[in-house]
């Protein structure tokens, strides 16, 4: 299969690989996938608890180029965002900006729901920390 | 050192040279029909095909009547199978094959199924080979063959063939060999392992693609085959079409180098493997060989570096052509079979890459794959959140893994 250049740049120079302390309060960590599915990303998020701007991201992923390159750019597109517009982050974009074949929507869509997980976990513990800020939902 | 390195010598072969030197004439000057009767050009094929016979009939021990040319190994396996099945109806209805068959043999047995036959599917042990009490406990009276292939395209692993040539004549059962991936590799002799039809192709040693042959055995006992392709008779009425001449020619001349240089050949691609294995094992930790390491094609290494995507791996060794059991690099998308049923876990699957060793690769080219090999391993670990995990002690096992 040929990939496209944006998957094989992401895949060469991957973005932001590393790990956050996932014990801090300001770090929300998702972690999607299994291995004997053959992909599991791990995304995380440090927010700054002020303005919930995401003021950096990690990615480490266990998958074919196209799940590194849809975490990668993940990570890229997190950055400086608020965790609401985090939210907003689609799978479609991603196959739109790495122009991934449909056999590789899958990726598109594990790294939708990385972003989704890892900012769910950021808001829990948000919500443990502060219980009286809990909005009802 | 040229590249790309072609590494992938299970899937295919590169044409040796000297086969299609050999080749070359039948295309254009020695045009005739093998089967005209009448003129030269019709005497010079045949000929011509008739050496082939005789050579590719020398490499398996066996005699120039008992081979049938077809199209390939798909179509040998196919012919088998169905053609047995066909010809034995009265006696029985049961076949016994193995899991880790090439799809030629197990889908042809999915189609027999739904035509009335039985099949029983054995398991593999871990090691990859199957369990003779288990194939003995298999044999009923109804069964009239037994279809087990010589050595498995994926991991290499070579079944004892002579053990189950045994059981098979003791049980009056037919043995049917899938030997593509064995032919011109290792010895293999159809009297002394005991098989009845043997199915082999050019273009895994060193031959055409698109031409191989069936060998079907005509004493001790008779085998008899119905033919599956109706026209003119060729073949004793086995498989009619016109002959492939100038891939017959070709496929008999290439088991005639093999026949030639099969001992010598085997011991340079071992060395090969070794090397190849040694260094990345010594390299890296956690890589697994999937497969019995002691019965195994001497050029076949299929290793698993765990927390590493196959693909992905593939990816970053783009000069390099070789295969992996991934999910992601297969057509439906599912890990491979032949690993899954190792029962090693999906996970090892996904992780697995095969190296097939040729005739025409080199030491050096060896020792850049095996650098590469690592190098890439290395950086995809780095990234890896499973080696992350399990470097810090956890059991992978043990996670309650998001699925998607
Ligand atoms: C074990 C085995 N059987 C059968 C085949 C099919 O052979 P062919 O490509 O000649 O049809 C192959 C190769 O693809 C093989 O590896």
């Amino acid at each position: 299969m040929a990939y496209s250049d944006k998957v094989l740049d992401h895949y060469k120079n991957p973005r932001n690989v590393g790990s956050l302390d996932k014990s801090s309060p300001d770090v929300g960590t998702g972690m999607v996938g299994a291995p004997e599915c053959g992909d599991v990303m791990k995304l995380q998020v440090k927010v700054n608890p002020e303005t919930g701007v995401i003021e950096d991201a990690k990615f480490k992923t266990f998958g074919c180029g196209s799940a590194i390159a849809s975490s990668s750019l993940a990570t890229e597109w997190l950055k400086g965002r608020t965790v609401d517009q985090a939210l907003h982050i689609k799978n479609t974009d991603i196959v739109n900006e790495l122009s991934l074949p449909p056999v590789k929507i899958h990726c598109s869509v594990l790294a939708e729901d990385a972003i989704k997980a890892a900012i769910g976990d950021y808001k829990n513990k948000r919500n443990a920390a502060k219980p009286e800020a809990v909005a009802v939902s | 050192m040229k590249l790309p390195i072609y590494m992938d010598n299970h899937a295919t072969t590169p044409m040796d040279p000297r086969v299609f030197d050999v080749m070359k004439p039948y295309f254009t000057e020695v045009f005739g029909n093998a089967a005209s009767r009448n003129h030269s050009f019709g005497w010079e094929a045949e000929e011509a095909t008739e050496k082939a016979r005789k050579q590719i009939a020398d490499l398996i021990g066996a005699t120039p009547k008992e081979i049938v040319f077809t199209s390939g190994a798909t179509e040998s396996n196919n012919l088998a199978l169905k053609g047995i099945s066909e010809m034995y109806a009265e006696r029985g209805n049961h076949i016994i094959t193995q899991v880790t068959e090439h799809k030629a043999v197990l889908d042809t047995c999915k189609r027999l199924e739904k035509e009335g036959v039985r099949v029983t599917y054995l398991p593999v042990k871990q090691d990859g080979l199957i369990d003779l009490d288990q194939l003995r406990e298999a044999i009923t009276d109804k069964t009239i063959l037994i279809s087990i292939m010589y050595a498995n395209n994926e991991i290499g692993v070579v079944q004892p063939m002579q053990d189950i040539g045994k059981i098979a004549k003791e049980k009056g059962v037919l043995f049917h060999s899938d030997a593509v991936q064995a032919v011109g590799k290792i010895p293999v002799n159809v009297m002394a392992d005991g098989i009845d039809l043997l199915s082999l192709t050019g273009h895994k040693l060193y031959g055409p693609k698109g031409c191989g042959a069936l060998y079907v055995r005509r004493r001790n006992p008779r085998v008899q085959i119905t033919a599956q392709m109706d026209g003119g008779g060729h073949e004793r009425g086995m498989r009619s079409g016109t002959l492939n001449v100038p891939g017959i020619v070709g496929l008999g001349a290439a088991c005639e180098i093999a026949k030639r240089e099969m001992a010598e050949e085997s011991k340079r691609l071992s060395f090969l493997r070794d090397k190849l294995k040694n260094k990345l094992m010594t390299e890296l930790d956690e890589v697994y060989i999937n497969g019995s390491m002691e019965h195994r094609l001497p050029h076949n290494l299929n290793i698993s570096f765990a927390y590493v995507e196959g693909e992905s791996l593939l990816m970053g060794i783009n000069d390099i052509a070789v295969s992996s059991g991934s999910a992601c690099t297969s057509a439906t998308l599912e890990p491979s079979y032949v690993l899954k049923a190792l029962g090693a876990g999906d996970d090892l699957a996904h992780s697995s890459i095969r190296f097939g060793i040729g005739r025409f690769n080199t030491e050096p080219e060896v020792d850049y794959v095996s650098n590469k090999v690592i190098d890439v391993v290395r950086k995809l670990r780095e990234l890896s959140p499973l080696y992350e995990m399990a470097k810090e002690g956890v059991d992978l096992s043990k996670v309650v893994w998001a699925a998607h």
